[in-house]
């Protein structure tokens, strides 16, 4: 099953990549209405004024999904994976600086 | 699990609840994370139930604490989908996470008279490259462990590899969707999909944040102090730099779009650090003594001293 000579290129979901709700819903094999609810809790954070033009940014995608796993994995409402997702960032930036500031000394 | 054999319930679904938080993929650094998550997801499927924990207790007599989890043989006999009684749930709104902790393949053998389809699961892993690797792209190839079921049940371990493009002007943190490389799916389910995160090396002149580069170039005080046109090294070769006259040290000089390339190109900050020549020989000696004698200069000054 494993491909021999032939080089996958996949997505590079950075913030130029960016994804319209039926994209990520497709992709997240959710319903849009769950995407929907997903902004509404600020989770995710659109760019464009309604619905139909919506763009999500390439990390969207990620966040929707790691919401997803929470939900799913350890019973956690949206609200509570909102937070956990700030949480989880904030502590990456925070864990980078440290990574940073320890290589400075 | 860690709990004792005569756990109650209460405590299994305690026990159960903590080490899912400890070892959930998105919120734990553990490296082997994603393993020991599944793990006490199925040891948690067995013992939740009173009847298939009687089972597994008298089946499983030989088992010693600490031991890894294995199902013992037939603890899941007579188990369907449709049949009922095994959660009353859904099947179709359970298939997922029960998939995610039993793998593909379960339903396979027990299938036949009921349909079910289901994705599979999108699979994480983390890929390191060179700083070099992010200004020009490169291919590099991956292996990944997928734990499988073989006929007979017993988990076993495949291992295949990838090659993957990975595309230049990548930063640290983000990750690529390799659509359909993920777990197979069951019945008309399609694969879930692969995300691989891309990890930079650190190197040894530059710190990278995002796609900005900081490098400490060292000085002498007199290119410091009368300006000068220096030699620095970028990751798309040597550059002359010119030290405006006056610099100290940490003063830094952008090098705009010398970053990692992209959209926009980050920057390279070149921050200044001033060496100071040894005072290794008579001459040297000399020449600081003069500098003493000849310049009114307190370092010290700002500090009221």
């Amino acid at each position: 099953m494993s491909t021999r000579e032939e080089i996958l290129t996949g997505l590079l979901l950075d913030e130029e990549s960016t994804l319209t709700l039926g994209e990520l819903s497709r992709a997240c094999t959710v319903h849009a209405e769950w995407i929907i609810e997903l902004v509404d809790e600020g989770i995710l954070e659109p760019a464009g004024d309604d619905v139909a033009h919506w763009r999500f940014s390439g990390p969207s995608l990620c966040r929707a999904r790691a919401a997803m796993r929470l939900q799913r994995d350890l019973g956690i409402n949206l609200a509570g994976a909102a937070l956990v997702l700030d949480l989880i960032d904030e502590v990456e930036t925070l864990r980078s600086r440290l990574h940073a500031l320890n290589r400075e000394f | 699990m860690g709990i004792k054999k005569d756990a109650t319930q209460d405590e299994i679904k305690r026990a159960y609840r903590k080490l899912a938080r400890k070892y959930h993929p998105d919120v734990s650094k553990e490296a082997n994370a994603e393993e020991k998550f599944k793990q006490v997801g199925e040891a948690y499927e067995v013992l939740k139930d009173p009847e298939k924990r009687a089972a597994y207790d008298q089946l499983g007599t030989s088992w010693k604490a600490g031991q890894e989890f294995k199902p013992p043989p037939g603890w899941d006999t007579g188990f369907e989908f449709s049949g009922g009684g095994f959660t009353g749930g859904d099947a179709s709104a359970y298939s997922d996470f029960f998939e995610s902790l039993f793998g593909q393949g379960f339903s396979r053998t027990h299938g036949g008279q009921t349909q079910f389809h289901a994705r599979g699961e999108d699979r994480h892993a983390k890929i390191s490259i060179d700083l070099e690797d992010a200004y020009h792209g490169a291919a590099r190839t991956i292996t990944l462990r997928t734990p499988e079921l073989d006929a007979k049940g017993h988990v076993i371990t495949h291992e295949h590899t990838l090659n993957v493009r990975i595309p230049k002007g990548v930063k640290a943190g983000q990750r690529i969707r390799l659509a359909g490389q993920g777990t197979p799916g069951f019945g008309k389910g399609g694969a879930g999909d692969l995300y691989l995160q891309i990890e930079i090396n650190p190197h040894p002149f530059y710190r990278i944040e995002g796609r900005d580069l900081y490098l400490d170039l060292p000085v002498a005080p007199w290119e410091a102090a009368l300006g000068a046109k220096v030699k620095a090294p970028t990751p798309e070769g040597i550059v002359d730099l010119k030290i405006p006259p006056g610099s100290a040290s940490g003063h830094k000089l952008r090098l705009k779009g010398r970053g990692i390339p992209g959209k926009p190109p980050g920057d390279l900050y070149v921050i200044l650090q001033i060496a100071l020549p040894p005072a290794a020989d008579d001459q040297a000696k000399a020449l600081y003594r003069e500098m003493e004698q000849e310049l009114a200069f307190n370092p010290r000054a700002g500090l009221g001293v």
